[in-house]
């Protein structure tokens, strides 16, 4: 649709015409501000933990598993040098292994929300599928932080609550 | 011919102050926006761009992807 916008102006004279490609859901992914009507409701990425632990491929278990630990946190997301997620230590995985490198016990390529989804949706599906925490990357992978099941449900309440009161006859 | 850009280059141009656009139809629009877009709907565009763009400054029209 916005191609051929674009080309319409031009027809009208307008010399300097762009065709943002990728448009509002690459904006609105990338947790850039917007506005309307929708622009207020939480989302995944403003509830999200940004201060999650993060590690790298090559580091010892042991030693991510002790600053996790430390920092009373139950999950470490492993990037790289950009912040793109390459995987996840949950319990289970922290749990296991001494020397062994990050690389040999994460679990590669969990799967990722982008930022501008919905808490209330975030929270049934985190619900549903039984996901105690899910990382919220940008649509290029980055790391936005950690969405807790406990804060999406917080969240979602809070937001139906609120719902309900301004629907109060 | 319009030219392809990125986030990136979208918001450096409206920091020079370009002009920005969304093409979808308004109910769309009045849901979310990107900031200071104004709507232009694509059939609108015959009978109103004239009088609500300026044609000397930068246009960005976008719609919700590629399509």
């Amino acid at each position: 649709m916005s191609p051929r916008a674009a080309w319409r102006l031009e027809s009208f004279g307008f010399t300097e015409v762009y065709h943002y490609e990728a448009g509002k859901l690459d904006w609105i992914a990338a947790g850039l501000p917007s506005e309307g009507r929708d622009a207020e409701r939480p989302r995944a990425g403003d509830v999200a933990r940004k201060d999650v632990p993060t590690c790298s491929l090559d580091e010892r278990i042991a030693d991510v598993r002790a600053r996790v630990r430390a920092a009373d946190w139950d999950v470490c997301v492993v990037v790289n040098e950009e912040r793109i997620v390459l995987g996840l230590l949950r319990h289970d995985q922290l749990d296991k292994g001494e020397d062994e490198p990050v690389e040999q016990v994460m679990r590669p390529g969990p799967s990722t929300f982008r930022p501008h989804v919905g808490i209330e949706e975030m929270a049934r599906y985190m619900i549903e599928h039984d996901l105690e925490s899910s990382p919220i990357t940008t649509s290029d992978g980055r790391l936005v932080g950690v969405l807790l099941r406990t804060d999406a449900a917080k969240a979602a309440n809070k937001l139906r609550e609120q719902h309900e009161r301004e629907h109060e006859p | 011919m319009p030219q392809g850009i990125d986030r990136d280059e979208v918001q450096r141009l409206l920091s020079e102050g370009a002009q920005l656009v969304e093409v979808l139809p308004r109910e769309e629009y009045e849901e979310e926006h990107l900031p200071g877009a104004i709507n232009l709907p694509l059939r609108k565009i015959e009978s109103e761009a004239k009088t609500r763009l300026d044609p000397t400054r930068p246009v960005i029209v976008y719609c919700w992807d590629s399509a």
